[in-house]
């Protein structure tokens, strides 16, 4: 396992979900005939003027509340995506400035897939940990594309999770450690110029999801000595209802333990966004001295594991953002049309 | 293309920076160079909280080029906490979700439909506010 030397923890987290969502039903009826298993109830859509970039913006933002940090005291601020609005130009420039974090700050885009949060994550706790940055923002977010009738076209949504990391001591929850197990396993990729994402289907399951998420999850509880048990809660990388809930009982842990976090039956995969957010709709729940299992996943293929204990910090911070309860409740649906539409799946001659 | 002037736009546009009066308080939104009669030492930059509430609005059904591919949209003018008044967008709701005197809120978006190799501009609107 990774530990810093100094220790880090989350001074603030910060959330966002589009508005919209579609009925996974409603996909079923462009393309099956309805007697197709559905993998999610519905799944966020970006409104037609959003993108990783304002996503990011909405999430870091509430992360800051959070913390009650001005935007000038971050070293950096990291995007991790899969769905850069560039293909070259930083998601990070655009988004230091909007957050008043710009220009004495490093920025950098992220890419491993649906873990590249997490990655900026890891990478944090390093800046930190080491004494180089005092405060590092570490975004996960996507709008993630999917090829239409594509059974990822269920679950592939939209959101972003901002988390901040700073010196553990001014935390409202501590990082215990982390670890990462990375194989070179193409489960689902996207080349270079393609629209959409292509999928190995049956295989992105056990040689890829269950395989690492399971391995990098197993290592950590065993180099720290502890049991699933041992936890209040946890969180899984969620790429659909099945995966995540399948991994934490081959895990040992419940289902009470995943429920808060376990946001993908409700808006989809967020990709990105999607461990992450599962961990700021925990932290919404969690009282001091409750502790949090993390694992993200990235296809290609790797999971980063975390192991966090909340503080009394968080009962002052969680309500000076939105709860991840509110941007779930102001959902509202629209039909395939105007998905096709506002997602560019409309080819206008 | 205009880069430049979307680049120079940046603060206010991504920030709400507007100005304020370190005499007397006065804010103003956007910011503008100092008239002929002002002190320039007396304006400075400040990020407005973007906190405001709807002093009115309407629907484009005909939008201007780069818009077209959201029409119809609510465009409204938002009274600031600070004071200024603004004409933005609205986003995340149509006109039956708002009213004079609803609360809203900054967001920052894209704003408008620039081709394939356009730069991205982005940009504040405002929705109600979500809590």
């Amino acid at each position: 396992m990774m530990k810093p030397s100094r220790p880090v923890g989350l001074v603030g987290y910060g959330l966002y979900i589009p508005r919209y969502r579609i009925a996974a039903k409603e996909i079923a009826r462009m393309w099956t005939d309805g007697s197709a298993a559905l993998p999610v109830e519905a799944k966020s859509v970006p409104g037609p003027d959003e993108d990783t970039i304002t996503m990011s913006i909405e999430a870091a933002r509430n992360a800051l509340a959070r913390a009650g940090l001005s935007a000038e005291r971050l070293s950096a601020v990291w995007v991790g995506s899969e769905s850069h609005p560039y293909s070259v130009k930083p998601s990070g420039t655009v988004v230091a400035e909007a957050l008043g974090a710009a220009p004495w700050v490093s920025t950098a885009d992220w890419e491993f897939a649906c873990k590249a949060g997490s990655e900026a994550l890891t990478a944090g706790m390093g800046m930190v940990g080491s004494g180089m940055a005092e405060y590092v923002l570490a975004i996960g977010a996507d709008t993630a594309q999917a090829r239409p009738s594509d059974a990822l076209e269920y679950t592939a949504a939209a959101g972003a999770a901002a988390l901040l990391v700073g010196p553990a001591e001014e935390s409202l929850a501590t990082i215990e450690a982390t670890i990462s197990y990375v194989t070179d396993t193409p489960d689902f990729y996207r080349r270079e110029n393609r629209p959409y994402p292509v999928h190995g289907n049956r295989f992105t399951g056990e040689p890829a999801y269950f395989h690492q998420t399971t391995s990098a999850a197993s290592r950590l509880l065993a180099d720290l000595g502890r049991t699933p048990q041992d936890y209040t809660y946890a969180v899984f990388h969620q790429p659909n209802a099945k995966f995540p809930q399948a991994a934490a009982k081959r895990l040992g842990f419940s289902d009470a333990q995943i429920a808060p976090g376990l946001l993908s039956p409700q808006i989809g995969n967020t990709y990105s966004g999607a461990a992450l957010a599962g961990l700021c709709a925990t932290l919404d729940v969690a009282k001091p001295g409750d502790t949090i299992f993390v694992t993200s996943y990235g296809s290609g293929a790797g999971s980063d594991a975390y192991s966090l204990v909340v503080t009394d910090t968080i009962l002052e911070r969680r309500s000076r953002a939105p709860l991840t309860a509110a941007y779930l409740n102001r959902k509202v649906f629209v039909d395939y049309a105007v998905y096709a539409k506002w997602r560019g799946k409309l080819v206008m001659g | 293309m205009d880069i430049a002037k979307q680049w120079r736009g940046r603060g206010p546009r991504y920030r709400l920076e507007g100005q304020r009066n370190t005499q007397t308080g006065e804010v103003r939104f956007p910011p503008r160079p100092v008239a002929l009669d002002e002190n320039a030492a007396e304006w400075e930059t400040v990020a407005l909280s973007g906190k405001g509430e709807i002093y009115s609005y309407t629907t484009l059904h005909q939008a201007p080029s780069g818009f077209d591919g959201l029409t119809p949209y609510p465009v409204a003018l938002v009274r600031l906490a600070e004071g200024p008044l603004v004409t933005a967008q609205l986003t995340d709701c149509d006109e039956n979700d708002v009213q004079i005197g609803t609360a809203v809120e900054m967001v920052t978006r894209h704003l408008k439909d620039t081709g394939e190799d356009g730069v991205l501009i982005y940009g504040y609107k405002f929705r109600p506010a979500v809590q």
